[in-house]
Order: structure tokens, then C-alpha cells, then sequence
């Protein structure tokens, strides 16, 4: 495998984890929870592509959406709310409860086999012949997530909604007490938090077509370090860091080589390598990758 | 002298309760009382894990790496010597070379444990917050990797059998002790003491004097010791492990038993274990048609003990034995005295 083409899988990779950075980030900056459960949102998501197989794709796409969104604002209402006040460890663990609770749901209803989704095929064959491989749907999650946080970003900077949004961030009860509608903001992250988490399904089943009980899970774990390590106090650090992790876990996975018997010397110690990289940065630089070094975030957790 | 007692009381309620939980297991039949050693070896990992993460508030995803790492050792140097070349044939000469007795085999994982403990918390200690339990989840992914892969330490991906199964009711009923006294002695110790204060006011804990990294740190080698020890309980209890079956289902479960159960005290980590054990394993009975009242279809178990988490978390946010709901017990206690 050439190098550019080891860039190229690489920041695919990367555009579809900053996508599902940017979600966590949202609710993080303004709910200070860290969620856990967004890969099952994700795998609500490529469940309902499996079940509508064969529909027209574009209702199939907007079905998605749908289901995901309901989930993403059940789970707010049933779920956040009564942790509002929680302390940061208890919202988490929470979290992960309903993540198994969603799993195991799945689980039962759709057996452990997993499903095929057709939908979106013909996305991911490449775009030419040739020795450099570039598929589809990389260009569309790319733009995709270009895109996306661009309007994110205009809606943040350009809106009164997206300044009661960051009010909300920066200092959550000074907002409220000067007339920030707290549910709304909220509701409104967690929305967008949704669609986003719909746009990954779209993506990441196209990518690998067949949906399972776990699917997502482990992308989010990496996310979710990733996040951390460039900073989550940050959207935009926060969407790097999902970024360079989603980068550096392909890049390293193209350039290990897959022979050698110590650790960290062959590809199969990936995870160890891509991990130990996590260690380094958190440990010279604890408030992420991407925050200046002037400008500490206040500790809050 | 109210105070005292009511100190000693935090030690005397989980060991009655782990004492309980062993009697019970006595009397039932050997297949149930399966149930209740495993949910003592629960207990045991629960309560290391309670040593670091109440103590300190940090959390720690990490803990189960030390809990692979004492049960890896614990299984290998127990491993009979005419077995080793078939169930680990490339290890080094150290292991492959070694065999020791059962008990002595607890005794090196929770030395091992502790020794790494204290190497990957060296630098760590000093983070708090999300980046502490994203770098712990980092070395638990580490140690998994490592572990499956590298087959100089042991099986790799295969499974390591041939353990004696030592581990039975009294054993579980003894470990589990003996971790909840060590906690208990750790936590009335100036060390503990000196790491809750921080843990409530890092700021006023650094003006007393306190250097919290080097706390943190006495707490995060004890726990991993006994993770370690307890890892070893569970390779004894299983007679196989696979580093698949230790991984992440373990890492969560054990911190949504602790936080269950309420992070904040001994107690919390001792109920949390037992109620999400008795629960996990009535359901399954209920799942297998061993329960004469209650029949459950398959999968019920998984989704009904991850419902019973949630709703405790989002109804009880600090936990089955925070001090509200407590009061009651706590007042009755007062009163008696």
C-alpha cells in the first residue's frame, strides 16, 4: 500500500470520526455529559436502513433521521434531565447503562446474526481505476462533514440561538439567570447532536453494510478519547481531536508493519501504539491537544 | 466514642454482609452456590475498585487491567509443570520454569498487580477529570492488546485452561474479606484520610500540606494490588481465562456495580457487588427455567440488569446507600445506641 493511499483511508477515517466528535462536543458543551450512548443512536440508525432495505433510498435516508432524532430527544427528556445535577462520573456511568440497555435491546430483537443495509451501495466503489483507491463515499462524508460544521458554525457565531447556545457552554446558571431558555438550548443540542449522529449511520453503513448489536460501539470509544485528548471543553478542538484520532489510527494502522514479535512493533499492537500516543499527549498536555497552553480551561470535572 | 463505633460499624455492616452471602451459598445447591462465589469475587473487585475511585473521586476505567494482570499470573505460575508446554509453549523461561501453590499465587498477583499499578500511575496521577479516565481507559486497552497478542507472556488469543480450580465458597467468602478490611484500614489510615480531603477540596488539601499526586498514587497501587488479588480469585474460581471474557463488559459492569451501590462509601461498593450480582444471576436462573415462580424469555437478564442501572442512576443519582436514603438505618442504629 502506498503512502498516499494510506493518507487518503487515513483522513476518511478521520472526516467521519470528526463528524461524530462534533456530536459528543455539542451536548458536552452544553450539558457537561459525556455520552456514552451515541453509538446507539448511531446503531438505531443502521437498524432502521436494514429494515427499510429496499425502500426508495432517499424516504429510507429520511426515515432514519427520523427514528434517530425521536431517540436522541427521548433519551434527553428521560435520561438528562433527571441528571441535570448529577455529578460528572454518575451522568457517565449513567450513560453507559443506557448503552447496554440499547445493546442488549437490539440483541434480542434482532438476534446476535446482524443485518445487511443495501442502501446506499453504490457509494462505496471507487471513483476510477487505478492503483490509488478513492471511494464515494469518502468524498460525501468529507463534504458531509465540512459542511455540516460549517452551518454548525454559522448557526454558533451568526444566530441569537447559537449565542444562547454558547452562553449556555461558557457559564450554564449566569445564562439562565439572564433570560437563556435553558430547555430549549438544550433540546436544541441534543436535535442537533441527532441529525449528526443520523448522518454518521448514513455514512458508516455505506462503509460497512451490515449492522450488528454492537455496531458503532467501538468507533465511539476512539471518539470519545479522541475528543478528550484534543479538547473537549472546545467544539473545535473537540472536532480535531476526533479528527487526528480517527487520522492517526490509520495512518499508523498503514505504516506498522505486520511481522515482528514485540510489542508495539506489528500491526497487531495498533490499538497499544494508538493508545500509548493517547497517554503521551494527555499526560504533557492534560487539557487537550488543541488548547493553547495560556489559556487553561478552569477544571470542572 | 460515638464516632469510633460508628467508624467500626462501616467495617463490621459489608463484612456481615459478605459473611451472609457465604452462609447462604452453603446451604444451596452446587450449581447455585456457583452463583454466590462469583458474586463474592464481584464483591472483592468492586472494593479494590472502591480503594482508588471513592477515595480519590477519579474515575478509573483501568482498574480491570490489573485485575487481567493478577489473574494472568495467578493462572499461569499455577498452571501444572507437565501442562505447560501444551497450554503455554512459547513463554518465557521464568514462567514456563516456575510453578507455585494457590495461595502463594495470590500473594505474586497482587505483588505484580501492585508493581504495575505503581509504574503506569506514576506519571497518570496527576490528571483528574476526563483526561484521568480516558488515560486509564488507555491503559486498559494497552494491557488487553498486549496481553492477547504477545504470546511470550502467555496463551495470546487462545485460552489458558488447565488452572486449578481452588477458589470455592469459604476462599471467595475469605478474599472478599480481606479486601474490604484492607480497604477499610486504608481508608481510616492518615493516607486515606489525606486523600478524602483532597478528593472534597483539592485547593484547601494543598495549602494543609497534602500532595495529592503522591495520594492519589498510595490509592491507585493499593486498588491495583487488589485487583490483582482478586483477578487471581477469578482464575481460581474459573480454571480458564480468556482475555476477552476481562475486557471491556467487566470494566463497565464493575463500575455500574460501584456506582450502583453509591462511590462514596464501603458499604456502597459491598451492596452495589451483592445487588447486581443477586440480580444478574436470579434472572438467569429465571432465563434457564430454574425458578418455579417466575419464567423469563432468553435475553432478559441483559436488558432488565441495564434498566435496573439506569433507573438507579437517573432515580438515585449517589446511589443505593447514599446518605439520604441511608437515614432511616442510620437514625434506627443511633437510636438503639
Amino acid at each position: 500500500v502506498s503512502t498516499i493511499q494510506t493518507l487518503i483511508d487515513a483522513t476518511a477515517l478521520g472526516s467521519v470520526y470528526a463528524l461524530m466528535a462534533v456530536g459528543i462536543g455539542l451536548v458536552f458543551g452544553v450539558l457537561r455529559l459525556v455520552n456514552f450512548a451515541y453509538g446507539q443512536l448511531v446503531m438505531a440508525g443502521g437498524y432502521t436502513l436494514a429494515l427499510t432495505n429496499g425502500w426508495n433510498p432517499a424516504v429510507s435516508i429520511l426515515v432514519c433521521f427520523a427514528v434517530v432524532i425521536g431517540l436522541t430527544l427521548t433519551m434527553e427528556v428521560v435520561a438528562f434531565r433527571p441528571l441535570r445535577n448529577a455529578s460528572p462520573a454518575t451522568m457517565l456511568v449513567a450513560t453507559f447503562a443506557i448503552s447496554f440497555l440499547l445493546q442488549s435491546i437490539a440483541l434480542l430483537r434482532f438476534g446476535a446474526l446482524g443485518k445487511p443495509v443495501g442502501t446506499l451501495t453504490g457509494l462505496n466503489r471507487p471513483i476510477a481505476d487505478g492503483s490509488l483507491i478513492v471511494r464515494w463515499i469518502w468524498i460525501v462524508s468529507i463534504v458531509v462533514a465540512a459542511c455540516g460544521l460549517g452551518a454548525l458554525l454559522l448557526l454558533l457565531n451568526r444566530t441569537s440561538l447559537g449565542l444562547h447556545m454558547r452562553a449556555a457552554a461558557t457559564d450554564f446558571r449566569t445564562a439562565r439567570l439572564l433570560g437563556v431558555r435553558a430547555n430549549r438550548v438544550i433540546s436544541l443540542a441534543v436535535l442537533l447532536s441527532g441529525v449528526l449522529a443520523a448522518a454518521v449511520a448514513v455514512i458508516l453503513t455505506t462503509e460497512q453494510p451490515f449492522v450488528t448489536s454492537d455496531f458503532a460501539l467501538r468507533d465511539t470509544i476512539i471518539v470519545l478519547v479522541g475528543v478528550v485528548v484534543g479538547g473537549i471543553d472546545r467544539l473545535w478542538s473537540a472536532t480535531l481531536g476526533g479528527f487526528a484520532i480517527g487520522f492517526a489510527t490509520g495512518a499508523l494502522g498503514g505504516f506498522l508493519p505486520s511481522t515482528g514479535d514485540w510489542p508495539f512493533t506489528n500491526g497487531v499492537y495498533l490499538d497499544s501504539a494508538v493508545f500509548l500516543l493517547v497517554i503521551l499527549v494527555l499526560v504533557a498536555r492534560p487539557d487537550g491537544l488543541f488548547i493553547g497552553r495560556g489559556r487553561r480551561a478552569v477544571e470542572r470535572v | 466514642v460515638r464516632a469510633r463505633a460508628w467508624s467500626w460499624a462501616e467495617l463490621a455492616g459489608p463484612v456481615v454482609l459478605i459473611v451472609a452471602t457465604g452462609l447462604l451459598g452453603s446451604f444451596v445447591s452446587a450449581a447455585r452456590s456457583l452463583e454466590f462465589t462469583d458474586a463474592l469475587v464481584s464483591t472483592a473487585i468492586v472494593v479494590a475498585l472502591y480503594v482508588f475511585v471513592g477515595n480519590s473521586g477519579v474515575l478509573s476505567f483501568g482498574q480491570i487491567s490489573f485485575f487481567i494482570v493478577g489473574a494472568y499470573v495467578a493462572g499461569e505460575y499455577t498452571v501444572p509443570g507437565d501442562a505447560k508446554p501444551s497450554v503455554l509453549p512459547s513463554v518465557f523461561s521464568i514462567i514456563k520454569d516456575h510453578t507455585v501453590s494457590n495461595a502463594w499465587s495470590l500473594v505474586l498477583a497482587a505483588a505484580v498487580g501492585a508493581v504495575f499499578a505503581l509504574i503506569v500511575g506514576a506519571p497518570l496521577m496527576r490528571l483528574t477529570g476526563l483526561a484521568a479516565g480516558i488515560a486509564t481507559f488507555a491503559v486498559l486497552e494497552i494491557t488487553h492488546n498486549i496481553v492477547r497478542n504477545w504470546e511470550k507472556i502467555g496463551p495470546g488469543p487462545l485460552t489458558l485452561s488447565t488452572v486449578p480450580e481452588t477458589t470455592d465458597l469459604w476462599q471467595a467468602t475469605l478474599g472478599a474479606i480481606a479486601v474490604v478490611a484492607a480497604a477499610f484500614l486504608y481508608q481510616r489510615s492518615p493516607l486515606g484520610r489525606k486523600l478524602r480531603a483532597a478528593r472534597e477540596d483539592p485547593f484547601a488539601a494543598q495549602a494543609a500540606g497534602i500532595d495529592i499526586h503522591r495520594q492519589r498514587l498510595w490509592a491507585f497501587v493499593l486498588s491495583g494490588g487488589l485487583s490483582a488479588f482478586a483477578g487471581g480469585l477469578y482464575v481460581h474460581l474459573q480454571g480458564t481465562i480468556n482475555v476477552e471474557d476481562v475486557y471491556l463488559e467487566l470494566t463497565f459492569l464493575t463500575l455500574a456495580m460501584l456506582v450502583v451501590g453509591g462511590t462514596r462509601s464501603l458499604w456502597g461498593a459491598v451492596v452495589g457487588a451483592l445487588v447486581v450480582s443477586g440480580l444478574d444471576s436470579f434472572l438467569s436462573d429465571a432465563e434457564n427455567g430454574d425458578v418455579s415462580w417466575y419464567h423469563a424469555s432468553a435475553g432478559t437478564r441483559l436488558v432488565a440488569v441495564a434498566a435496573f442501572m439506569a433507573a438507579v442512576l437517573i432515580f438515585l443519582p449517589g446511589g443505593l446507600t447514599e446518605r439520604s436514603s441511608m437515614a432511616p438505618l442510620r437514625t434506627a442504629l443511633r437510636l438503639r445506641r
